[in-house]
Protein backbone atom coordinates (compact mmCIF):
# COMPACT_ATOMS: atom_id res chain seq x y z
CA UNK A 1 0.00 0.00 0.00
CA UNK A 2 1.39 3.41 -1.04
CA UNK A 3 2.26 6.07 1.93
CA UNK A 4 -0.13 9.14 1.49
CA UNK A 5 0.26 10.43 4.71
CA UNK A 6 2.76 10.00 7.81
CA UNK A 7 1.98 11.34 11.27
CA UNK A 8 4.66 10.24 14.07
CA UNK A 9 3.91 6.14 14.41
CA UNK A 10 1.11 6.07 12.18
CA UNK A 11 1.21 6.34 8.19
CA UNK A 12 -2.24 6.84 6.03
CA UNK A 13 -1.90 4.55 3.32
CA UNK A 14 -3.72 3.50 0.35
CA UNK A 15 -4.28 1.07 -2.57
CA UNK A 16 -6.86 0.77 -5.33
CA UNK A 17 -9.06 3.57 -3.79
CA UNK A 18 -9.10 2.47 -0.01
CA UNK A 19 -7.59 4.19 2.45
CA UNK A 20 -6.36 2.43 5.57
CA UNK A 21 -3.82 3.40 8.88
CA UNK A 22 -0.66 1.66 9.23
CA UNK A 23 1.62 1.85 12.31
CA UNK A 24 4.77 1.98 11.97
CA UNK A 25 6.52 0.93 15.23
CA UNK A 26 7.57 -3.07 14.17
CA UNK A 27 9.07 -1.32 10.88
CA UNK A 28 12.53 -0.16 12.42
CA UNK A 29 13.04 2.65 9.07
CA UNK A 30 12.29 5.67 8.21
CA UNK A 31 9.23 6.13 6.08
CA UNK A 32 8.44 8.92 3.14
CA UNK A 33 5.30 9.66 0.97
CA UNK A 34 5.02 7.53 -1.78
CA UNK A 35 6.66 4.90 -0.15
CA UNK A 36 4.95 1.34 -0.64
CA UNK A 37 4.70 -0.68 2.54
CA UNK A 38 3.66 -4.32 3.55
CA UNK A 39 1.09 -3.86 5.42
CA UNK A 40 -0.53 -6.91 7.61
CA UNK A 41 -3.13 -6.59 10.51
CA UNK A 42 -2.84 -2.95 11.10
CA UNK A 43 1.08 -2.69 10.99
CA UNK A 44 3.95 -2.29 8.36
CA UNK A 45 6.15 -5.02 8.36
CA UNK A 46 8.09 -4.01 4.91
CA UNK A 47 8.87 -1.35 3.03
CA UNK A 48 8.57 -2.84 -0.52
CA UNK A 49 10.47 -1.26 -3.72
CA UNK A 50 8.39 -1.16 -6.51
CA UNK A 51 11.53 -2.22 -8.93
CA UNK A 52 11.72 -5.39 -6.99
CA UNK A 53 9.19 -7.29 -9.33
CA UNK A 54 10.94 -6.70 -12.11
CA UNK A 55 13.89 -8.43 -10.24
CA UNK A 56 11.93 -11.64 -9.40
CA UNK A 57 11.03 -11.70 -13.25
CA UNK A 58 14.36 -10.87 -14.53
CA UNK A 59 15.61 -13.84 -12.14
CA UNK A 60 12.91 -16.04 -13.78
CA UNK A 61 13.76 -15.42 -16.90
CA UNK A 62 17.07 -16.13 -16.02
CA UNK A 63 16.27 -19.27 -14.88
CA UNK A 64 13.91 -20.50 -17.47
CA UNK A 65 16.60 -19.32 -20.00
CA UNK A 66 19.47 -21.84 -18.20
CA UNK A 67 16.74 -24.74 -18.68
CA UNK A 68 16.02 -24.69 -22.16
CA UNK A 69 19.41 -25.12 -22.79
CA UNK A 70 20.25 -27.84 -20.63
CA UNK B 1 2.61 -1.66 -8.39
CA UNK B 2 -0.60 -3.03 -10.12
CA UNK B 3 1.33 -3.30 -13.13
CA UNK B 4 4.08 -5.61 -10.98
CA UNK B 5 1.05 -8.01 -10.17
CA UNK B 6 -0.54 -8.46 -13.82
CA UNK B 7 3.63 -8.86 -14.79
CA UNK B 8 3.90 -11.41 -12.03
CA UNK B 9 0.51 -13.32 -13.75
CA UNK B 10 2.11 -13.35 -16.77
CA UNK B 11 0.63 -16.54 -19.15
CA UNK B 12 3.31 -16.90 -21.49
CA UNK B 13 5.97 -16.73 -18.35
CA UNK B 14 3.77 -18.73 -16.76
CA UNK B 15 3.52 -22.03 -19.67
CA UNK B 16 7.47 -21.42 -19.59
CA UNK B 17 7.53 -22.19 -16.24
CA UNK B 18 4.83 -25.46 -16.16
CA UNK B 19 6.87 -26.43 -19.08
CA UNK B 20 9.94 -26.20 -16.94
CA UNK B 21 8.47 -27.80 -13.78
CA UNK B 22 7.47 -31.06 -16.42
CA UNK B 23 10.64 -31.85 -17.31
CA UNK B 24 11.39 -32.14 -13.36
CA UNK B 25 9.09 -35.00 -12.89
CA UNK B 26 10.17 -37.08 -9.95
CA UNK B 27 11.02 -40.54 -9.62
CA UNK B 28 8.95 -41.65 -6.98
CA UNK B 29 6.18 -39.63 -5.34
CA UNK B 30 7.24 -35.90 -4.00
CA UNK B 31 5.30 -33.92 -1.25
CA UNK B 32 5.87 -30.77 -1.10
CA UNK B 33 4.12 -28.73 1.87
CA UNK B 34 3.37 -25.21 2.53
CA UNK B 35 2.17 -23.22 5.52
CA UNK B 36 -0.04 -20.14 4.45
CA UNK B 37 -3.72 -20.22 3.36
CA UNK B 38 -2.75 -17.42 0.93
CA UNK B 39 -0.65 -20.05 -0.80
CA UNK B 40 -3.28 -22.18 -0.88
CA UNK B 41 -5.58 -19.54 -2.32
CA UNK B 42 -3.42 -18.11 -5.29
CA UNK B 43 -2.74 -22.39 -6.00
CA UNK B 44 -6.17 -23.25 -5.61
CA UNK B 45 -7.49 -20.01 -7.77
CA UNK B 46 -5.04 -20.17 -10.29
CA UNK B 47 -5.09 -24.28 -10.78
CA UNK B 48 -1.52 -24.39 -10.34
CA UNK B 49 -1.51 -28.15 -9.06
CA UNK B 50 -2.80 -28.84 -12.90
CA UNK B 51 0.67 -27.95 -13.95
CA UNK B 52 2.72 -29.90 -11.72
CA UNK B 53 4.20 -32.91 -12.62
CA UNK B 54 2.89 -36.36 -12.14
CA UNK B 55 3.91 -37.49 -8.84
CA UNK B 56 4.09 -34.37 -7.22
CA UNK B 57 1.46 -32.54 -4.36
CA UNK B 58 1.35 -29.33 -2.57
CA UNK B 59 -0.47 -29.92 0.11
CA UNK B 60 -1.15 -27.33 3.00
CA UNK B 61 -0.25 -28.02 6.62
CA UNK B 62 -1.08 -25.77 9.81
CA UNK B 63 -1.40 -22.46 7.56
CA UNK B 64 -4.15 -21.19 8.75
CA UNK B 65 -4.22 -19.04 12.24
CA UNK B 66 -7.55 -19.30 12.82
CA UNK B 67 -7.75 -23.52 12.20
CA UNK B 68 -4.77 -24.57 14.40
CA UNK B 69 -6.00 -21.94 17.53
CA UNK B 70 -6.97 -24.82 20.23
CA UNK B 71 -10.53 -24.66 21.45
CA UNK B 72 -8.87 -24.19 25.11
CA UNK B 73 -8.11 -20.75 23.86
CA UNK B 74 -11.72 -20.27 22.13
CA UNK B 75 -13.61 -21.34 24.91
CA UNK B 76 -11.69 -19.27 27.57
CA UNK B 77 -12.33 -16.15 25.04
CA UNK B 78 -16.18 -16.82 25.10
CA UNK B 79 -16.26 -17.25 28.29
CA UNK B 80 -14.39 -14.02 29.13
CA UNK B 81 -17.23 -12.11 26.99
CA UNK B 82 -20.15 -14.05 28.75
CA UNK B 83 -18.88 -12.75 31.76
CA UNK B 84 -19.41 -9.13 30.22
CA UNK B 85 -15.32 -8.78 29.17
CA UNK B 86 -15.44 -7.46 25.86
CA UNK B 87 -13.53 -9.60 23.53
CA UNK B 88 -12.13 -8.22 20.39
CA UNK B 89 -10.20 -10.44 17.74
CA UNK B 90 -10.58 -10.62 13.92
CA UNK B 91 -13.41 -11.60 11.89
CA UNK B 92 -12.08 -14.60 11.20
CA UNK B 93 -11.57 -16.38 14.28
CA UNK B 94 -16.12 -15.32 14.66
CA UNK B 95 -17.44 -18.28 13.20
CA UNK B 96 -14.66 -20.63 14.56
CA UNK B 97 -16.73 -23.86 16.39
CA UNK B 98 -15.06 -24.12 20.08
CA UNK B 99 -16.14 -26.54 22.36
CA UNK B 100 -19.41 -25.54 23.37
CA UNK B 101 -20.05 -22.16 20.97
CA UNK B 102 -18.26 -19.65 18.43
CA UNK B 103 -17.98 -16.08 19.62
CA UNK B 104 -20.52 -15.07 17.08
CA UNK B 105 -23.10 -17.27 18.44
CA UNK B 106 -22.25 -15.72 22.06
CA UNK B 107 -22.53 -12.05 20.45
CA UNK B 108 -25.79 -13.45 18.85
CA UNK B 109 -26.64 -13.77 22.79
CA UNK B 110 -26.11 -10.36 23.58
CA UNK B 111 -21.93 -10.90 24.75
CA UNK B 112 -19.81 -8.07 24.02
CA UNK B 113 -17.79 -9.47 21.03
CA UNK B 114 -15.85 -6.93 18.85
CA UNK B 115 -14.50 -7.60 15.43
CA UNK B 116 -10.95 -5.62 14.35
CA UNK B 117 -8.64 -5.36 12.06
CA UNK B 118 -5.63 -4.75 14.10
CA UNK B 119 -4.77 -5.02 17.81
CA UNK B 120 -4.48 -1.46 18.28
CA UNK B 121 -8.41 -1.09 17.02
CA UNK B 122 -8.83 -3.04 20.54
CA UNK B 123 -6.65 -0.76 22.23
CA UNK B 124 -8.65 2.45 20.69
CA UNK B 125 -11.79 0.85 22.09
CA UNK B 126 -10.44 0.31 25.63
CA UNK B 127 -8.95 3.77 25.94
CA UNK B 128 -13.03 5.13 24.59
CA UNK B 129 -14.33 3.23 27.27
CA UNK B 130 -12.28 3.20 30.87
CA UNK B 131 -15.25 1.73 32.24
CA UNK B 132 -15.23 -1.39 30.32
CA UNK B 133 -12.77 -4.13 30.44
CA UNK B 134 -11.37 -5.48 26.95
CA UNK B 135 -9.40 -8.47 26.22
CA UNK B 136 -7.66 -8.82 22.34
CA UNK B 137 -7.89 -12.54 21.51
CA UNK B 138 -4.37 -12.50 19.88
CA UNK B 139 -4.47 -14.97 17.10
CA UNK B 140 -2.03 -15.56 14.51
CA UNK B 141 1.61 -16.16 13.50
CA UNK B 142 4.86 -14.47 13.11
CA UNK B 143 3.26 -11.73 11.06
CA UNK B 144 0.38 -11.11 12.92
CA UNK B 145 2.01 -11.32 16.57
CA UNK B 146 4.66 -8.09 15.83
CA UNK B 147 1.07 -5.65 16.12
CA UNK B 148 0.08 -7.18 19.20
CA UNK B 149 3.52 -7.01 20.98
CA UNK B 150 3.74 -3.30 19.78
CA UNK B 151 0.48 -2.30 21.48
CA UNK B 152 1.88 -4.26 24.46
CA UNK B 153 5.06 -2.27 24.61
CA UNK B 154 3.07 0.89 24.01
CA UNK B 155 1.94 1.49 27.50
CA UNK B 156 -2.09 0.56 26.94
CA UNK B 157 -4.52 1.43 29.37
CA UNK B 158 -5.15 -0.55 32.61
CA UNK B 159 -8.23 -1.71 31.50
CA UNK B 160 -7.10 -3.80 28.35
CA UNK B 161 -5.54 -6.57 28.13
CA UNK B 162 -4.34 -10.05 25.12
CA UNK B 163 -5.41 -13.47 25.83
CA UNK B 164 -2.05 -14.79 23.98
CA UNK B 165 -2.90 -17.13 21.48
CA UNK B 166 0.19 -16.29 18.64
CA UNK B 167 1.82 -19.36 17.54
CA UNK B 168 5.10 -19.84 15.66
CA UNK B 169 5.74 -21.78 12.48
CA UNK B 170 9.05 -23.31 12.27
CA UNK B 171 8.86 -25.59 15.32
CA UNK B 172 4.85 -26.48 13.93
CA UNK B 173 6.81 -27.37 10.77
CA UNK B 174 9.56 -29.50 12.60
CA UNK B 175 6.47 -31.66 14.19
CA UNK B 176 5.44 -32.47 10.79
CA UNK B 177 8.65 -34.04 9.73
CA UNK B 178 8.72 -36.27 12.61
CA UNK B 179 5.19 -37.06 12.36
CA UNK B 180 4.21 -40.26 10.96
CA UNK B 181 2.54 -39.99 7.56
CA UNK B 182 3.12 -36.46 6.99
CA UNK B 183 7.08 -36.82 5.36
CA UNK B 184 7.35 -33.75 3.69
CA UNK B 185 9.88 -33.95 0.42
CA UNK B 186 10.21 -29.83 0.57
CA UNK B 187 9.00 -27.07 2.21
CA UNK B 188 7.64 -24.35 0.33
CA UNK B 189 7.56 -21.53 2.78
CA UNK B 190 5.00 -18.57 3.68
CA UNK B 191 6.27 -14.82 2.24
CA UNK B 192 5.23 -12.60 4.52
CA UNK B 193 5.92 -15.37 7.69
CA UNK B 194 9.12 -14.79 6.28
CA UNK B 195 9.44 -11.23 6.28
CA UNK B 196 9.34 -11.30 9.57
CA UNK B 197 11.82 -14.13 10.95
CA UNK B 198 13.92 -14.22 7.73
CA UNK B 199 14.45 -17.00 5.15
CA UNK B 200 17.41 -17.55 7.93
CA UNK B 201 14.61 -19.31 10.37
CA UNK B 202 14.73 -22.04 8.16
CA UNK B 203 18.35 -23.26 8.30
CA UNK B 204 18.43 -25.88 10.30
CA UNK B 205 14.93 -27.50 8.66
CA UNK B 206 17.26 -27.40 5.99
CA UNK B 207 20.76 -28.13 7.36
CA UNK B 208 19.59 -31.15 10.26
CA UNK B 209 16.49 -32.29 8.91
CA UNK B 210 17.87 -32.30 5.26
CA UNK B 211 14.32 -30.66 3.96
CA UNK B 212 14.61 -28.51 0.77
CA UNK B 213 12.90 -24.70 1.82
CA UNK B 214 12.19 -22.51 -0.98
CA UNK B 215 10.41 -18.84 0.69
CA UNK B 216 7.73 -18.14 -1.97
CA UNK B 217 5.58 -14.90 -2.71
CA UNK B 218 1.59 -14.93 -3.29
CA UNK B 219 1.52 -14.28 -7.47
CA UNK B 220 0.95 -17.17 -9.16
CA UNK B 221 4.13 -16.54 -10.67
CA UNK B 222 5.93 -16.77 -7.59
CA UNK B 223 4.62 -19.64 -6.04
CA UNK B 224 5.60 -21.42 -9.52
CA UNK B 225 9.25 -20.28 -9.45
CA UNK B 226 9.36 -21.27 -5.82
CA UNK B 227 7.86 -24.88 -6.93
CA UNK B 228 10.25 -24.91 -9.52
CA UNK B 229 13.47 -24.02 -7.58
CA UNK B 230 11.93 -27.00 -4.98
CA UNK B 231 11.54 -29.53 -6.81
CA UNK B 232 15.23 -28.36 -8.60
CA UNK B 233 16.91 -28.87 -5.58
CA UNK B 234 14.58 -32.26 -5.03
CA UNK B 235 15.71 -33.28 -8.35
CA UNK B 236 20.01 -32.59 -7.00
CA UNK B 237 19.36 -34.16 -3.76
CA UNK B 238 20.09 -30.92 -2.76
CA UNK B 239 18.56 -29.24 1.13
CA UNK B 240 19.09 -25.56 1.23
CA UNK B 241 16.52 -22.32 2.23
CA UNK B 242 16.41 -20.71 -1.22
CA UNK B 243 14.46 -17.55 -1.26
CA UNK B 244 12.09 -16.82 -4.01
CA UNK B 245 10.47 -13.67 -2.58
CA UNK B 246 13.59 -11.42 -2.33
CA UNK B 247 11.41 -7.99 -2.83
CA UNK B 248 9.87 -8.91 0.61
CA UNK B 249 11.59 -11.49 2.66
CA UNK B 250 15.34 -11.15 3.78
CA UNK B 251 17.93 -13.60 4.99
CA UNK B 252 17.51 -11.71 8.74
CA UNK B 253 14.21 -11.12 8.42
CA UNK B 254 12.14 -7.41 10.03
CA UNK B 255 15.02 -7.18 13.18
CA UNK B 256 12.61 -4.86 14.53
CA UNK B 257 9.84 -6.76 14.49
CA UNK B 258 11.91 -9.28 16.04
CA UNK B 259 12.83 -7.10 18.74
CA UNK B 260 9.49 -6.21 19.59
CA UNK B 261 8.53 -9.69 19.87
CA UNK B 262 11.22 -10.69 22.10
CA UNK B 263 10.25 -7.74 24.22
CA UNK B 264 6.53 -8.84 24.87
CA UNK B 265 6.71 -12.37 25.08
CA UNK B 266 8.51 -15.58 25.62
CA UNK B 267 8.66 -18.86 23.70
CA UNK B 268 6.16 -21.27 25.57
CA UNK B 269 4.82 -24.54 24.86
CA UNK B 270 1.48 -24.09 23.19
CA UNK B 271 -1.53 -26.70 21.96
CA UNK B 272 -2.31 -26.74 18.19
CA UNK B 273 -5.94 -27.43 17.53
CA UNK B 274 -5.93 -31.02 15.68
CA UNK B 275 -2.18 -31.48 16.07
CA UNK B 276 -1.62 -31.07 19.99
CA UNK B 277 1.21 -29.65 22.29
CA UNK B 278 4.19 -28.51 20.29
CA UNK B 279 7.49 -28.23 22.17
CA UNK B 280 7.79 -23.63 21.73
CA UNK B 281 5.58 -23.29 18.97
CA UNK B 282 3.61 -20.31 20.73
CA UNK B 283 4.30 -16.72 22.64
CA UNK B 284 3.11 -15.53 26.07
CA UNK B 285 3.04 -12.46 27.34
CA UNK B 286 5.92 -11.81 29.30
CA UNK B 287 6.29 -11.89 32.95
CA UNK B 288 6.72 -7.85 33.24
CA UNK B 289 4.00 -7.30 31.34
CA UNK B 290 1.56 -9.56 33.26
CA UNK B 291 -0.73 -7.22 34.22
CA UNK B 292 -1.71 -7.57 30.69
CA UNK B 293 -1.85 -11.03 30.12
CA UNK B 294 -5.68 -12.22 30.28
CA UNK B 295 -4.88 -15.36 31.29
CA UNK B 296 -3.93 -14.37 34.58
CA UNK B 297 -5.87 -11.15 35.20
CA UNK B 298 -9.28 -13.22 35.20
CA UNK B 299 -10.37 -16.43 36.25
CA UNK B 300 -10.71 -18.38 33.34
CA UNK B 301 -9.02 -21.87 33.58
CA UNK B 302 -8.11 -23.57 30.14
CA UNK B 303 -10.45 -26.25 30.44
CA UNK B 304 -9.63 -29.56 27.85
CA UNK B 305 -12.53 -29.40 25.05
CA UNK B 306 -13.31 -31.30 22.19
CA UNK B 307 -11.07 -29.83 19.71
CA UNK B 308 -12.61 -31.88 16.74
CA UNK B 309 -15.85 -33.44 16.33
CA UNK B 310 -16.19 -36.96 15.16
CA UNK B 311 -16.38 -37.14 11.30
CA UNK B 312 -14.32 -33.97 10.53
CA UNK B 313 -10.79 -34.66 9.83
CA UNK B 314 -9.22 -31.09 9.74
CA UNK B 315 -6.51 -33.31 12.44
CA UNK B 316 -5.46 -34.72 9.50
CA UNK B 317 -5.97 -31.56 7.35
CA UNK B 318 -3.95 -28.79 9.20
CA UNK B 319 -1.07 -31.93 9.31
CA UNK B 320 -1.12 -32.36 5.75
CA UNK B 321 -2.38 -36.15 5.74
CA UNK B 322 -5.82 -35.66 3.94
CA UNK B 323 -7.33 -33.06 1.61
CA UNK B 324 -10.24 -31.30 2.03
CA UNK B 325 -12.00 -33.78 -0.70
CA UNK B 326 -10.88 -36.92 1.81
CA UNK B 327 -13.81 -35.86 3.87
CA UNK B 328 -16.82 -37.04 3.95
CA UNK B 329 -18.34 -34.20 5.16
CA UNK B 330 -16.74 -32.00 2.71
CA UNK B 331 -19.23 -29.95 0.65
CA UNK B 332 -22.40 -32.33 2.46
CA UNK B 333 -22.69 -31.37 5.41
CA UNK B 334 -20.19 -29.39 5.77
CA UNK B 335 -19.86 -26.28 3.93
CA UNK B 336 -18.84 -22.08 4.55
CA UNK B 337 -22.19 -21.42 5.80
CA UNK B 338 -22.72 -24.43 8.22
CA UNK B 339 -18.72 -24.93 9.12
CA UNK B 340 -18.31 -28.11 10.69
CA UNK B 341 -14.51 -27.86 11.81
CA UNK B 342 -12.30 -24.89 11.64
CA UNK B 343 -11.15 -25.46 8.49
CA UNK B 344 -14.20 -24.59 6.84
CA UNK B 345 -14.41 -21.40 8.44
CA UNK B 346 -12.52 -18.11 7.26
CA UNK B 347 -10.46 -17.12 4.01
CA UNK B 348 -7.47 -20.06 4.73
CA UNK B 349 -9.01 -22.62 5.67
CA UNK B 350 -7.65 -25.16 3.57
CA UNK B 351 -11.78 -26.50 3.48
CA UNK B 352 -13.05 -22.94 3.02
CA UNK B 353 -10.85 -22.38 0.08
CA UNK B 354 -11.31 -25.77 -1.90
CA UNK B 355 -14.43 -25.21 -1.44
CA UNK B 356 -14.52 -22.00 -2.93
CA UNK B 357 -12.29 -22.38 -5.87
CA UNK B 358 -14.02 -26.26 -6.69
CA UNK B 359 -10.76 -27.73 -6.04
CA UNK B 360 -9.81 -31.30 -6.25
CA UNK B 361 -6.39 -33.10 -6.07
CA UNK B 362 -4.90 -33.26 -9.04
CA UNK B 363 -5.06 -36.06 -11.19
S1 LIG C 1 -14.75 -30.54 5.29
FE1 LIG C 1 -15.49 -29.75 7.27
S2 LIG C 1 -15.69 -31.55 8.54
FE2 LIG C 1 -14.39 -32.12 6.82
S3 LIG C 1 -12.29 -31.75 7.48
FE3 LIG C 1 -12.99 -29.89 6.49
S4 LIG C 1 -13.78 -28.64 8.14
FE4 LIG C 1 -13.64 -30.72 8.95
Amino acid sequence: MKVAAVEGNMATVEAGGVRARARLDALGEPVSLGDYLLVHAGFAIRRLDPGDAQETLRLLDELLAAGDEG
Amino acid sequence: MKADQFALRDPLRGQALARALQRLAPERPVRIVHVCGTHEITISEHGLRHVLPEGVSVLEGPGCPVCVTSTVDLDRAVRLAEQGVAVCTFGDMMRVPGSRKTLDEARALGAPVHTVLSAADAVGLARKNPAQDVVFFAVGFETTAPGTAAVLLDDPPGNFSVLCSHKLIPPAVQKLVNMPGTGLDGLLAPGHVSTVIGAGAYAGLAGEHCIPVVVGGFEPLDVLYALLLLLRQVADGRAQVENAYPRAVSWEGNRQAQNLLATAFRVSDAKWRGIGEIPCSGLAVRAELSRFDAALKYDVPAVEGQEVVPGCRCADVLVARAVPSDCPLFGGECTPLTPVGPCMVGAEGACAVWHRHGERPAL
